[in-house]
């Protein structure tokens, strides 16, 4: 379809951007392999933790949490091809100040509002001494 | 490339982005390969933050629904709504799209119409029997009487889960029209950018989709 049509200027090809082939495309399917069966096992076993007995229950969370953050490591290394190299600099950055903004909302939330109702009189008490 | 002198006339008749003679214009290629940074890097970077905006705004909906998760109001609890087996059959559902999608931005970076129009329909596929079973989950729920109105825990659970829900849907309308496009236009590069753009879009769902899966389903039917 495309190849038959001019419409590429032959000059403006950036580095990054020529039409793959052979050896690339098979390591880049590869790499998807890889993070596929990554994201797999550690899904399977995300839900095999939550169901177990076999476990301290009390732990479950954290392992769940664990993994959960793991896969997500998976998926941006694999899929989303955050890497190391140059020109993923501002790239990692960026998700550095993401996961800044990301933690300070859901740690800051949870903190407060578990002292808030840590402080809290509970309803019954409160209207006792408004009668 | 034997005709590419040709080809550069044609589209480029008064030389703008090219210095007129052949001999030129390898130094000033091999220059820009060193200096200047590629339009495809600088567009998935600024599709990136919109990216981690997307992700910041869905982490105020999963703090509310930690904050809720609880407070159930005397209704159903995460235990007796959740079905895990469908949540499993949904997380495979976008892993493997998420997977196919991938395949299809190496289809489409390697101007293979069959890798990349085969990937892209079975990830629509995949995305759309997520959906299905999504939306079967939430009337099931709501026929039962646990809809958004009947708790505050209810109401995080719907708004976070739907959230995402509709993010899929649009990702859904986003695959076909990348479909038409290189159907119409072929793998352009600006096309080209257009389908990496959407491949970060399909694989930050997933990523979503991880979070969900452990804070709202393993961990409210372990808890």
């Amino acid at each position: 379809m495309s190849d038959s049509e001019p419409i590429l200027h032959p000059g403006d090809i950036s580095p990054g951007d020529e039409r793959v082939e052979g050896r690339e495309i098979a390591e880049g399917v590869l790499a998807y392999l890889v993070g596929l069966g990554l994201a797999t096992l550690i899904t399977v076993v995300a839900f095999f933790i939550s169901g177990t007995t076999l476990v301290w229950q009390p732990s479950i969370p954290i392992a769940l949490v664990v993994l959960a953050v793991a896969q997500m490591g998976v998926h941006l290394v694999f899929f989303i091809h955050i890497t190391t190299g140059p020109d993923a600099t501002n790239n990692i950055l960026a998700l550095a100040f993401g996961v800044l903004i990301v933690m300070l909302l859901m740690v800051g939330s949870l903190w407060i509002m578990y002292h808030l109702n840590q402080n809290m009189m509970p309803m019954e008490q409160m209207m006792q001494m408004q009668r | 490339m034997s005709t590419s002198q040709g080809i550069a006339g044609r589209v480029d008749p008064h030389h703008l982005g090219h210095v007129g003679q052949a001999g030129l214009r390898q130094p000033i290629a091999e220059h820009a390969a060193r200096e200047l940074t590629s339009k495809r890097i600088i567009v998935g970077y600024g599709f990136w933050i919109f990216l981690l905006s997307d992700i910041v705004m869905f982490s105020a909906f999963f703090a509310t629904y930690a904050v809720l998760s609880d407070a159930t109001a005397g209704g159903p609890s995460g235990r007796d709504v959740f079905h895990l087996d469908i949540v499993a059959i949904e997380t495979a559902c976008l892993l493997l799209s998420s997977f196919t999608c991938g395949i299809a931005s190496i289809g489409a970076r390697a101007h293979n119409n069959l890798m990349y129009f085969g990937s892209m329909v079975v990830t629509a596929a995949f995305g759309a029997g997520f959906l299905s079973l999504e939306i079967h989950e939430f009337v099931g729920m709501i026929a039962i009487g646990a809809g958004p109105e009947r708790s505050a825990f209810l109401s995080a659970f719907f708004t976070l889960v739907g959230c995402h829900g509709l993010h899929v849907t649009l990702g859904l309308m986003w695959l076909l029209t990348m479909m038409a496009q290189v159907f119409a236009k072929g793998y352009r590069p600006d096309i080209l950018r257009r389908v990496l753009c959407f491949s970060l879009f399909w694989h930050t769902l997933d990523i979503i989709w991880v979070a969900i899966f452990t804070v709202v389903y393993l961990m409210g039917v372990a808890r």
